[in-house]
């Protein structure tokens, strides 16, 4: 019986990868990822089109929490709007009410006190270190680094203390309000601020070692999620987001507000605009933040902290109005009618810590809007997702959306 | 003056452009169909290359026009803002042309505008609505729709066939209470904002 020998042959190239691909065709996989995803930090959710683990198409699904805010403007007084702004982003409401009323005043026309500004420039600080803190802390868990979280959610906890002692509340602050701030520091709380500059700072240092250098970290965040300064101009980009693909855009320094022209500090920008320059921009953020608080503090003048013009705006003292006619009067009117506003249209943006808030008012006199609209920062950043996440991997997502440091409260509104 | 030089830039590009009163930056109102030739004008030569936002408002049910759109623009070199409106001309189904070719960023801003005010924008890659879901029948931010919201179908329709459920209006117990500037004393009583119904008007059932 003789051997049967088979023939076999070396087939070329593309005949082989024909055959692979025969062979190894991949079918596209629809991945429905959030809106309750730990990465995506709140109720986003990305529907994604996969082939493999390369996201061929990234769409973004929002609205799981709009609560129709700027339905809800255009139907109470610009007093009781206050609140609401808190719940935009609501990692910063210190500054988000800040902003809030600079809009409207610059719609009336009222000049606060410096020592007004003063206090609202420290707090937006203050707010801007504890956004960027807890913005950091996430990012780095998502990525894998589970320590940092647990220094910088401490210090927040620390810096809430502060703020419930300013404004007696941790989270939804409701502090400035048009034509001024609910009420003055408490005594020595200055002081306590310093202290916590003096005792964060070499905390930040310890958190930079071990980030900027930790292989693990940069593996996951350099060259992840590149976005390009023409891409960040034509997408509205704004913040820290911005700043890391090197587009010098500061409104603190560029259209000052609130008496930012009196302070020094330097905007920090990124070269690259990926993942790890988004983290470097924020640290840097924050050792700047640090700086003004302390120049704010050093200069703080003294003073009334609302203005003498928005008697018709702001709520009077409690115990004057218990006692004093004139200012009974006053707390009825503004209670019912609101406080009375000119007609005319404001836009007004300020740097808030995820970017430039923007309030869009049209008035047509009276204490209601006519028209609000919000611009939240968080919304225009993340529309740049679609184009982002194309070619990229799933596991690329986290270190993305954590990179962003977005908050779904003011995207949805 | 940034305000005059505009003003005559962009006359040249459609001589119905006039001065929008304004409390703050320069503010102009173009006719709809020059609209995306003036801001790509201000884009092009004035250096405003930033839209930071894009919106619309209803002026009110019985007024004509009845929606006008609204964009902000902001010069990234220079740090200054400029506003354009302009009046879409059908009240009932108002159309305005899409910038999302000058601006992709524009996408989302006007597909909120489409899904809140009803504002269709023509060519725009996808129009879809964005904060509402998909099958939602209003646009909440026009004027006629009252601040509790409408009774409508839930949104996935299982759901709705398990459970019989359906989206209720809010409970809004009458308020949010708010007065008229009036020099009437007697409007000067805080009453509901929505007066879909109060004491004259019977609450609708359901």
């Amino acid at each position: 019986m003789a051997t049967e020998s088979k023939e076999y042959s070396m087939p070329d190239a593309a005949s082989r990868a024909a055959q692979a691909s025969e062979e190894f065709e991949t079918e596209k996989l629809e991945l429905s990822m959030g809106p309750s995803h730990p990465s995506t930090h709140g109720v986003l959710r990305l529907n994604l089109e996969l082939d493999g683990e390369i996201i061929q198409k990234c769409d973004p699904v929002l609205g799981y929490l709009h609560r129709g805010d700027e339905k809800i403007a255009e139907n109470m007084t610009y007093n009781q709007f206050v609140p609401y702004t808190d719940r935009l982003d609501y990692l910063a409401p210190l500054a988000n009410n800040a902003i809030y009323a600079i809009a409207v005043e610059k719609l009336t026309g009222i000049e606060v006190p410096e020592r007004c500004q003063a206090i609202r420039v420290l707090t937006s600080e203050m707010a801007r270190i504890s956004s960027h803190l807890l913005g950091l802390g996430a990012y780095t868990m998502d990525v894998g680094a589970l320590t940092v979280f647990m220094i910088t959610f401490t210090e927040r906890e620390n810096l809430y203390t502060l703020f419930e002692e300013l404004t007696g509340a941790r989270f939804t602050t409701s502090y400035s309000r048009i034509g001024g701030v609910t009420r003055d520091m408490p005594d020595g709380w200055m002081d306590r601020v310093l202290g916590f500059c003096d005792h964060f700072l070499p905390l930040l240092d310890d958190v930079e070692s071990l980030l900027s250098r930790n292989r693990v970290f940069v593996d996951r965040t350099a060259d992840i999620g590149i976005i390009s300064k023409e891409d960040a101009i034509a997408y509205g980009l704004t913040g820290p987001n911005a700043r890391a693909s090197g587009l010098d855009l500061d409104l603190r320094r560029d259209a000052p507000y609130s008496g930012y022209e009196k302070y020094d500090f330097e905007v920090a920008l990124g070269e690259n605009g990926d993942c790890y320059d988004r983290y470097l921009v924020r640290m840097e953020e924050m050792r700047q933040s640090v700086r003004i608080i302390r120049q704010v503090i050093a200069q703080m003048p003294e003073g009334p902290y609302r203005a003498e013009d928005a008697k018709k705006i702001i709520l009077p003292h409690k115990d004057k109005t218990l006692t004093s006619m004139e200012e009974l009067i006053q707390n009825f009117m503004i209670t019912t009618e609101g406080p009375q506003i000119p007609a005319g249209e404001v836009y007004f943006e300020g740097e808030a810590p995820k970017g430039a808030l923007g309030f869009f008012i049209h008035s047509k006199g009276g204490g209601v809007p006519y028209r609000m609209k919000i611009r939240g920062p968080s919304f225009c950043n993340l529309s740049i997702l679609p184009k982002l996440c194309v070619g990229v991997m799933v596991s690329d997502i986290p270190s993305i959306l954590g990179s962003f440091d977005f908050v779904m409260g003011e995207c949805d509104r | 003056m940034i305000a005059q030089d505009l003003l005559v830039a962009l006359q040249g590009v459609s001589s119905e452009v006039a001065e929008r009163e304004s409390a703050d930056w320069p503010s102009f109102n173009c006719p709809i169909d020059s609209l995306v030739a003036v801001l790509k004008v201000l884009r092009d030569n004035h250096g405003y290359d930033m839209l930071v936002d894009a919106t619309g408002m209803d002026n009110g049910v019985d007024a004509s026009p009845r929606f006008t759109v609204i964009y902000h623009l902001l010069s990234t070199a220079n740090h200054v803002y400029v506003r354009v409106a302009a009046d879409c001309a059908d009240s009932e189904n108002p159309v305005a042309p899409t910038v999302s070719g000058l601006w992709p960023g524009a996408d989302w801003h006007e597909r909120e505008a489409y899904d809140l005010l009803g504002i269709t924008y023509e060519n725009h890659p996808d129009m879809r609505r964005i904060l509402m879901w998909d099958s939602y029948p209003h646009h909440p931010l026009r004027k006629d729709f009252p601040l509790a919201g409408h009774e409508d179908d839930l949104w996935d329709e299982e759901i709705r066939e398990e459970t019989g459920t359906k989206v209720i209006p809010a409970p809004m117990a009458g308020g949010p209470f708010v007065s008229k500037s009036s020099n009437f004393e007697a409007q000067k009583e805080p009453r509901a904002k929505d007066e879909s119904w109060n004491e004259k008007k019977e609450k609708p059932e359901g």
